[in-house]
């Protein structure tokens, strides 16, 4: 922001005050004007652009608190500074309160006077780069991740755009690798909470001891090892969303806590006294049967009715199948873009290979399987070698009567034999440490 | 043709003040410079109040009845300024305007407390003369820390930039005067 861009307006109703600050500013380089009274002062308001306003409290017809008011009103942006004799500090006081940036007694101090704007154009420099921020925060989460041209599919953006401007408690159902942490993302950065944060726990992750402590946080000493205070995830959630995921995974107790946290939104710190108030959204995801478990007793009814106020259920890929192309594309593209590589799509029998397949883990597993074509692929487009799952019947077969290891066996074989046995790679696909993997490999025997 | 820029004491300023102002304005913009014989009286721009006395008032006197030869008339006072919004100014120039003043009042070290220090003050003036008369040819406060147009609320500020223009503001000033 350059002084030029900078626009300041004097009113006083004393020729000399406007005059002399005219001429400081201008000497600054400020675009400057001047007006002798609250009328002048809003016609010119009306017509030109000004970031800084300073005016004094008394003058004839209409006070500088008043003006204050009518040029908020204007444009909340305008940076508003009192100028004020000694006798009237109660009312700068009040002018504070109304909204000034900051007052400055007459006559006024050349260095304050220069502080004071230095001051002010620091705040303009920052709400612009701020708006400028949340504009860029917008522009990246108005691309959604979340891919499909199907009718479930436009159904379920559908939901997310109005269930994302009220503050309604949601739930996702989904089977597994459905994307439904994605669509809680989206819920929450298309909602008023999206400059605070979300925060997710899976709550099936904790044991319940563990859960509690994540969830409200704990004191100094609440526990062996708690050696410092810790905030919770619900403070960290403040004035943004909590998600809890897995919540069908819960213990009865936690259910109970939970229960009153949601609807008290109040909570203590383990071992602490004081009690926390936090405002969050909450949006919670399981691909269990909650119906079922509350006829169970095993979920309580209560709190599957207080999380189960918008509900949004989230299509298999098998169910959208027209999507793949669409999704894989997408993936293709962020992965060659992240790993340098060109690619330029996928032959038409790894899109056949693609669109025959079950997808049991759902768009997860077609991501894993993208990401390792892009690895292993070595012409432009992906062929159907590259593409490594086991088809439906295939897997139907081989999952039947396999056992865990079995499969664990087989699956490590699978990853080693497409990436030339390339250790660090195969972990990074399988999500384990090197050491894992190479103690894996002994205990199966697998040979190069 | 205007080509001079004039040199005008307002009140009692010693006349070896005046000749460094004239050697100050011939170094920095290469121009040629008179002293003006004009008798100024200063009293009634002064503040019993405030002890003081109105800058604008004085500058007014500064341009009044210009020599037609003038370019510029820059007034030195050694009387403390002010203007009724601000508590003191070591000057008051005129943007693109034909007048300047400057208060060596506040320059010298004894205002402070301090031993005088001829060559520092010296040096001040300078720096605060050249500012000055930037002003009237166009110069607007420019940040560069060393640079002679950085705005100066207090000695300390002047003590800390140079007696030069920044490589933009030399431009600037030196395309101005040849527009003048």
């Amino acid at each position: 922001m350059q002084p030029q861009d900078i626009g300041i307006l004097i009113v006083d109703d004393e020729f000399s005050v406007r005059d002399s600050l005219c001429s400081w500013f201008q000497a600054d380089g400020y675009r400057v004007d001047t007006a002798a009274d609250a009328t002048e002062a809003l016609q010119k308001l009306q017509k030109g652009s000004w970031n800084i306003v300073l005016l004094d409290i008394k003058m004839p017809g209409m006070d500088g608190i008043e003006l204050q008011r009518h040029i908020k009103k204007i444009d909340q942006k305008i940076i508003t500074i009192i100028i004020t004799a000694f006798a009237s500090v109660d009312t700068a006081i009040q002018a504070l309160k109304d909204g000034a940036f900051d007052y400055i007694c007459k006559p006024i101090d050349p260095d304050e006077l220069s502080h004071l704007v230095r001051n002010a154009i620091d705040r303009l420099r920052l709400v612009a780069e701020n708006v400028s921020l949340k504009e860029r925060v917008d522009e990246m989460y108005a691309v959604d991740e979340i891919i499909g041209e199907t009718p479930p599919m436009k159904n379920v953006l559908k939901m997310i755009h109005e269930v994302a401007k009220t503050d309604a408690t949601v739930m996702i159902r989904g089977e597994s690798g459905t994307g439904k942490e994605l669509v809680a993302r989206a819920i929450h950065m298309n909602s008023n909470r999206r400059y605070f944060p979300m925060v997710s726990i899976n709550c099936g992750a904790y044991p319940e001891g563990l859960l509690e402590s994540e969830l409200f946080g704990h004191e100094k000493g609440a526990f062996t090892g708690a050696q410092y205070p810790r905030k919770g995830k619900l403070e960290m959630a403040n004035k943004g969303t909590i998600f809890f995921d897995e919540i069908g995974d819960i213990t009865p107790k936690m259910q109970m806590d939970l229960l009153r946290v949601i609807e008290t939104k109040r909570f203590y710190r383990l071992g602490g006294n004081k009690e926390i108030g936090a405002d969050f959204r909450v949006i919670s995801a399981t691909n269990k049967n909650l119906e079922d478990m509350t006829k169970e007793e095993t979920f309580r009814e209560d709190l599957y009715y207080r999380l189960n106020v918008f509900s949004i259920t989230l299509p298999a890929l098998r169910e959208r199948a027209a999507d793949i192309p669409l999704i894989a594309d997408y993936l293709l593209k962020k992965y060659s873009e992240s790993m340098s590589k060109h690619f330029t799509g996928f032959s038409d029998a790894a899109t056949n290979k693609m669109m025959k397949y079950t997808w049991p883990g759902n768009v997860r597993e077609l991501r894993n399987v993208i990401e390792r074509a892009t690895v292993v692929a070595k012409s432009e487009k992906i062929d159907e070698g590259d593409l490594s799952f086991a088809m439906a019947g295939e897997e139907e077969t081989s999952s039947q009567m396999a056992s865990l290891q079995e499969l664990e066996k087989k699956h490590i074989e699978q990853v080693l034999k497409q990436l030339n046995w390339n250790i660090s790679r195969a972990a990074e696909i399988l999500e384990i440490d090197r050491a894992t993997l190479y103690n894996k490999i002994k205990k199966y025997g697998l040979r190069d | 043709m205007a080509s001079y820029i004039y040199l005008l004491a307002l009140g009692k300023v010693d006349s070896h003040l005046l000749t460094f102002g004239e050697q100050c304005i011939r170094e920095a913009f290469h121009l040629e410079t008179k002293i003006s014989s004009r008798k100024i009286k200063i009293k009634d721009a002064y503040d019993s109040v405030r002890n003081q006395y109105h800058s604008a008032k004085m500058l007014k006197k500064v341009i009044e009845d210009p020599p037609p030869d003038a370019l510029r008339i820059f007034g030195l006072t050694d009387v403390d300024l002010f203007l009724p919004i601000f508590t003191f100014l070591f000057g008051e120039a005129q943007l693109h305007g034909p007048g300047a003043l400057l208060s060596t009042f506040r320059l010298r070290n004894s205002f402070y407390g301090l031993p005088e220090n001829p060559t520092l003050f010296e040096s001040r003036v300078k720096k605060e003369i050249v500012h000055e008369l930037g002003h009237t040819f166009g110069l607007v406060h420019c940040f560069d820390p060393v640079c002679v147009m950085r705005p100066s609320t207090y000695v300390e500020d002047v003590d800390q930039k140079s007696h030069e223009f920044c490589d933009l503001c030399r431009h600037q000033v030196m395309e101005n005067i040849a527009g003048a």
